[in-house]
């Protein structure tokens, strides 16, 4: 069947099947060329199967909590959003959560996803004690910081090509409410956006908007967006009884793929200008419920069919901390001069990471969507060049177009990691529409 | 109080996510399913979501003459129990293999009918319960491509329809659940239209909303009603040369 990610771009064929039980998981990998996809949250194409496609949402199972220590065994399958509404409630929280909660636990690790919190307590891999993996022979092997470190190293991080993610054990963290104390500090400008995630580097939350259609003196304008997790006292009276209970969204579904002409450069400098005058109102402290500030899209289901039939594509790249300014500063002047201004644009500062071929390094990352029309995609070999001059490197979690010598350049960790799979005897056994595209 | 919910033939999603809802509003969980030592992980998932009690029963539909024995074995009598027993198996097999026939006109109505019976009894002693039994739309009129368990499930839904006028006067509630196409792994190979198709976690929902409101009988997806309605208001000589 075709298959395609959260972007719709591209539909590759390949043969999905949704095992129950791990005798049915060897069977598929002993056929070779699969891999394993969670929600399908990925935007482009690491989840589809370059023949074979495992649906792991059966594994669905959680195993054990302690809550001595916070630690929380379970299946791959296991959705973020499961994990929150079993264990927020008993005070306990994701330790790293992406923009979307709709996503698997295998997943999480898989794109080892970072969250608003990484300039302190890095990615997901932070949260991650110890992964069960079956292998191409079927075996299943644990693997942890101690135990087959190099396999649980490159798992983390590695696209679900390692292996089938079986079963995890994953640490949430401790809160005493539900609610975010949030600071909004508009920043008039890139560097001014820059500085404020320089000066906030002590919160434990921190995450910027910025708006890509603003040019010249406003080039870069943000809303800068600080959270911390709120105390009880500090919870809104009529929900104080009840702190870990967030006022339930009403859910909306988009109802259709939107026309093409939906999102153009006018409608979207509108919106944008709406939406840094509307937060700009918003100046300094609020208090917010956890799913409003980490989840906001999420209200609104299968949001991808705003960009219509065609489907978007995702560009995100990081840059390391000495270059990062200059190198944003190019990137959002050859957006802004292009016309081509992006809807959802995110900015943030990553903290240090230590892991083998996980995204994120110490610097800056931007988070830019794109419909999938000529001038869009005519921009995205300008925006590679900029990353690689500034030694930045692309998220494998979003890509669906980066050329491979473009990837590879940007991130020579890639052919270790080739190499490394081909000499374990992963590379037959597992491989995506990604990973042949781009030689992982 | 939260009496136990006892759910038969735990292992299909349909079940485990009804399983999941009644755990979820704190009820104690009895899954019963052959195999049942397989279920482990099922009530770790359970406890772990939900902290309630979860106890684990072998369970065979066929062995009807098992079935009083079993559920003198159950820890408690159940409040609400839920058959989600049944095969649907191949229909071109089923035409020509009589043994695989059986299998499935058993399995669908036989040992889900016989078993109701027994704890029919029980909840009647007690004078009060709800049984739920998970029939189907296939069970609405019978149809050439699987008549084999659509007639298994027009046996089940006329005794689920039966015991519920028998019982009416005596506190004891019968639920008829036609879910319609859902989304499991019993109709994974199958190419499904989305609109007609519901998710297992809406089966769960409609159950819980169905027990609670004692209602009787129920299209998970309303438009499964309006498809039904028509599909048994053509007459017979036309039908007769329809494929649907």
């Amino acid at each position: 069947m075709q298959l395609s990610g959260w972007g719709n771009f591209p539909k590759r064929t390949t043969q999905l099947t949704a095992p129950r039980t791990e005798a049915e998981v060897a069977a598929q990998i002993a056929e070779g060329r699969a891999v394993a996809r969670g929600n399908g949250r990925s935007y482009g194409d690491s989840a589809i199967g370059a023949a074979r496609t495992l649906d792991m949402r059966g594994f669905d199972r959680m195993l054990s909590f302690n809550a001595a220590t916070g630690q929380l065994v379970a299946e791959a399958g296991v959705m973020l959003s499961d994990v929150i509404d079993s264990f927020l409630p008993r005070g306990w929280f994701p330790m790293v959560t992406p923009g979307t909660k709709l996503i698997t636990l295998g997943g999480a690790i898989a794109a080892d996803v970072h969250g608003k919190n990484h300039h302190v307590e890095g990615s997901f891999r932070a949260c991650v004690d110890w992964i069960d993996l079956m292998g191409p022979d079927g075996a299943v092997t644990r693997c942890s910081h101690d135990e087959n470190a190099e396999l649980f190293g490159w798992t983390i991080g590695g696209m679900g090509l390692t292996g089938i993610i079986l079963r995890c054990a994953i640490r949430l963290r401790s809160v005493k409410s539900g609610w975010i104390r949030q600071t909004m500090i508009p920043a008039a400008n890139l560097d001014e956006a820059i500085t404020a995630f320089e000066d906030s580097m002590a919160a434990t939350y921190s995450v910027a908007w910025i708006d890509c259609a603003a040019k010249g003196a406003a080039l870069g304008r943000s809303l800068v967006m600080l959270g911390e997790h709120a105390e009880p006292g500090e919870v809104p009276p009529r929900y104080r009884a009840t702190p870990f209970k967030a006022p339930r969204r009403r859910k909306k579904t988009f109802p259709m793929n939107a026309p093409g002409f939906a999102l153009n450069p006018l409608s979207v400098r509108a919106f944008n200008a709406l939406y840094f005058w509307n937060g700009s109102r918003q100046e300094g402290q609020q208090i917010v419920d956890w799913d409003g500030y980490f989840y906001p899209l999420d209200a609104i289901l299968k949001w991808n069919r705003l960009y219509g039939r065609k489907g978007f594509m995702q560009f995100q790249c990081v840059l390391p901390q000495d270059s990062a300014r200059e190198g944003l500063h190019r990137l959002m002047s050859a957006i802004s001069e292009s016309g081509q201004a992006s809807f959802l644009s995110v900015l943030k500062r990553f903290g240090p990471q230590d892991s083998p071929f996980s995204f994120p390094m110490e610097g800056y990352t931007l988070a830019l969507d794109f419909p999938r029309h000529a001038r869009a995609i005519a921009l995205m070999p300008e925006l590679d060049a900029i990353t690689l001059d500034h030694g930045g490197r692309f998220y494998l979690a979003k890509d669906s177009r980066v050329p491979a010598d473009t990837f590879t350049t940007a991130d020579p960790r890639a052919a270790a990691f080739a190499q490394w799979r081909r000499e374990n005897g992963l590379a037959d056994a597992f491989a995506s529409a990604q990973s042949e595209r781009l030689h992982l | 109080m939260n009496l136990p919910v006892l759910i038969l033939g735990a292992r299909s999603d349909m079940a485990r996510a009804t399983a999941r809802a009644f755990a979820a509003l704190g009820h104690p969980i009895q899954l019963a399913a052959r195999d049942a030592d397989s279920l482990g992980p099922d009530k770790a998932d359970l406890e772990t979501r939900y902290s309630v009690e979860v106890t684990l029963h072998e369970f065979n539909a066929l062995d009807v003459a098992g079935h009083a024995a079993f559920i003198d074995g159950l820890p408690a009598l159940p409040g609400i129990a839920i058959c989600a027993v049944g095969t649907m198996g191949e229909q071109e097999e089923n035409e020509k293999d009589p043994a695989r026939a059986v299998a499935v006109l058993r399995s669908n109505f036989e040992g889900p009918a016989i078993l109701f019976g027994v704890l029919a009894e029980r909840f009647v002693n007690r004078g009060s319960g709800t049984l739920v039994g998970i029939s189907s739309v296939a069970g609405d009129r019978g149809r050439a491509s699987n008549y084999v368990y659509g007639s298994a499930k027009a046996g089940f839904t006329a005794f689920l329809s039966g015991l519920r006028n028998r019982l009416a006067q005596k506190n004891v509630h019968v639920v008829t659940v036609k879910p319609g196409f859902v989304n499991t792994a019993m109709t994974a190979h199958l190419d499904l239209p989305a609109k007609l198709t519901a998710e297992p976690d809406e089966v769960a929902g409609a159950i819980v909303k169905a027990v609670k409101k004692q209602r009787n009988i129920i299209y998970v997806r309303p438009i499964w009603w309006l498809v039904m309605s028509i599909i048994c208001a053509v007459p017979e000589m036309v039908f007769k040369k329809t494929s649907i």
